[in-house]
């Protein structure tokens, strides 16, 4: 608000600043508060006695003779091979990323330069496949996976979550190439190129904004997914968020708590460092369908 | 573009989608009206002399997998899945109704069926959740859109942390943290003097737990999608209404709010779709004796031992029509634009 006429009057202005200080408060300090924690033993993170333990570290100094301890993370990443995990997670989400751009750029073209009502139907279809929860299609993946003998392996795995991210894709994509004049390719045919030249010469060079942003939320679908991995994934090849989960169902003995915390901390790490690269992809990603309509 | 261009570009994702979503659900479909096969049972005559003849009924174990083994979908059983206790309770639901003179009573024992409990708290969460998550997303947005320019950038990267997290694993955090020894657990024993006080062990607070984790969770996206909105507002419109004397809430009023109302429809509709999907945190909350969703009574059928396939079908196949009867105002919607658009 630049001229002095739009001025907040200084109730408001504290008014707002305090919301703003209480959201951010709000928004932060479970992370902070965990991170720290996560460098404590269990009687720390979760002191009955004196909630101040919990940053000074009492017990872990009385145990480990420092106010920090990494017991955590190695019970978590050493005794419970949660490598094993974020390996597994990596390879899922670089393969989903990757396929899903490239089946879901040439979907989303078709559907922006075609005006024929089955793209209507098709993108309906997408919208609803899009709002269906995960695990109502778990039931009628079980059966067929077993009988081919392909359940619990990670392609499977892949596939499925291609497919369950595609409506996204599609969506996003469509409403990017619509805003691509379809002048731009309309004058490559004129020139003599087919529709697939068209695309390649003309399309691809100028698409990458769009398919990085999309990109990140397919990354994001793939990383966060929790339904299908957990019932899908035999337990070697489970990813991290099956896994944590896994951590809290079997281990709740004396200490094995910290491992599920520092494995969260480990799975929210990645996260922490894609928002502070892509906050403007991510920001533009999220208002993009809306601005479009 | 032509059909066949069409055709050749779109088969790859068309054939993903059509193997992987749309024939589960025509398997879903066909499993929900099979049920497991009954165990085989063989009666077995054992005579011994002076005491006489006796009939025992064992299961024939052999008999029971062979049968198995041979037709895995089990056997057709119509609809009596879906009526069954499990479900709608078709029979149930009649008998509590024939005994129960008032509605509340009728309603507060309809709770007890598993499937109507998960129902009502599915749709209580969608519709509690749903406009909170709209209020709290512009509070935010206006309160960040009056900081100094390089506040807003800091904050905008904050706000993203609860919305970007994985929801399983932000579900964790909060959860050891409204643990009783856990900093806000012990902070509310402290507030109300009950040392065995615990949002753990009542229902109704852990509604209110779940409810507030998918506000902080979901809020963000509202708040980034009405910032992106507020940096379009029309700055004539609003010198205009200033001369005309408008305070500064008639400006939020009559100026902004009208601005952003076809974002407040876009945020609306992804919070409905997201809202009604709600799994996670009820496991990361280990809530599952106090509240259950569509979603998470399903992973419960198809979690553990035995896999009960027919019954997460049933309530798969009612998930997707209760999807399909939330979106339908919006694929009217969807249909004039698209006529309008040509």
């Amino acid at each position: 608000m630049a001229n002095r006429a739009q001025r907040m009057p200084t109730g408001l202005r504290i008014a707002t600043s305090l919301f703003v200080i209480l959201w951010f408060v709000l928004a932060t300090f479970p992370f902070f508060w965990t991170v720290w924690g996560s460098f404590k033993v269990e009687l720390d993170f979760f002191s009955i006695a004196d909630w101040t333990n919990a940053l000074t570290g009492e017990r872990t100094q009385a145990v480990y003779g420092s106010p920090f301890t990494t017991t955590g993370y190695e019970g978590a990443w050493i005794k419970e091979e949660f490598w094993r995990n974020v390996i597994n997670t990596g390879l899922i989400c670089f393969f989903v990323v990757t396929i899903s751009l490239t089946i879901g750029t040439l979907g989303g073209y078709a559907l922006s330069r075609s005006s024929f009502n089955y793209t209507f139907w098709l993108l309906i279809a997408a919208l609803i496949f899009r709002a269906m929860p995960p695990i109502t299609l778990v039931a009628g993946y079980l059966l067929p996976f077993f009988e081919w003998n392909i359940w619990g392996i990670l392609p499977t795995t892949v596939i499925v979550l291609v497919a369950i991210n595609q409506p996204f894709t599609l969506w996003m994509l469509h409403s990017f190439f619509k805003n691509i004049p379809s002048e731009l390719d309309e004058s490559a045919k004129v020139d003599g190129c087919n529709q697939f030249q068209a695309f390649r010469r003309v399309i691809i060079p100028v698409m990458w904004p769009g398919v990085i942003t999309t990109g990140l939320f397919s990354f994001l679908l793939a990383y966060n997914d929790f339904a299908v991995g957990a019932m899908l994934l035999s337990e070697s090849n489970r990813t991290m968020v099956p896994a944590i989960n896994a951590f809290m169902g079997t281990t709740q003995t004396e200490g094995n708590v910290m491992f599920a915390v520092a494995a969260v901390v480990s799975a929210t790490a990645p996260l922490f460092i894609l928002v502070m690269f892509f906050q403007r992809q991510i920001v533009s990603g999220l208002t993009a369908g809306a601005v479009k309509g | 573009m032509r059909h066949l261009t069409f055709l050749w570009f779109f088969l790859p994702t068309g054939l993903a989608m059509l193997l992987f979503i749309a024939m589960p659900i025509v398997s879903v479909v066909i499993q929900s009206i099979y049920a497991p096969h009954p165990a085989v049972l063989i009666e077995v005559e054992s005579c011994t002399p002076l005491v006489g003849c006796t009939t025992e009924t064992t299961i024939d174990q052999e008999a029971t997998a062979a049968l198995r083994e041979e037709k895995p979908l089990g056997r057709f059983v119509g609809l009596s899945v879906y009526l069954d206790r499990g479900h709608l309770a078709i029979k149930e639901v009649g008998e509590l109704w024939a005994t129960h003179e008032s509605w509340g009573g009728f309603l507060s024992a309809i709770n007890n069926l598993p499937f109507y409990r998960a129902m009502a708290f599915t749709l209580t969460f969608v519709a509690i959740v749903t406009p909170l998550t709209l209020v709290f997303g512009m509070a935010i947005a206006l309160a960040i859109n009056s900081l100094h320019r390089h506040l807003k950038g800091l904050m905008i990267f904050f706000s993203l942390l609860p919305f970007i997290v994985t929801p399983l694993v932000g579900s964790l955090i909060l959860f050891w943290m409204i643990d009783s020894r856990g900093i806000i657990g012990n902070a509310l024993i402290g507030i109300s003097g009950d040392a065995n006080f615990s949002l753990k062990a009542s229902t109704g607070l852990m509604w209110v737990s779940l409810m507030a984790y998918w506000v902080w969770h979901a809020a963000p996206f509202a708040f980034v999608v009405f910032y992106a909105g507020l940096q379009t507002l029309p700055q004539d419109q609003l010198e205009a209404s200033q001369i005309d004397g408008a305070t500064r809430w008639q400006r939020v009023k009559y100026v902004i709010i009208p601005h952003l109302m076809p974002l407040v429809t876009f945020v609306t509709l992804i919070q409905l779709m997201d809202n009604f999907k709600v799994f996670e945190p009820i496991i990361g909350f280990n809530a599952a004796a106090h509240a259950q969703s569509l979603s998470s009574f399903i992973y419960n059928d198809l979690h553990g031992e035995t896999r009960q396939l027919s019954s997460a079908a049933a309530t798969s196949v009612m998930t997707i029509i209760g999807v399909i009867i939330l979106l339908s105002p919006v694929l009217v919607r969807t249909w004039r634009d698209f006529k309008g658009a040509r």
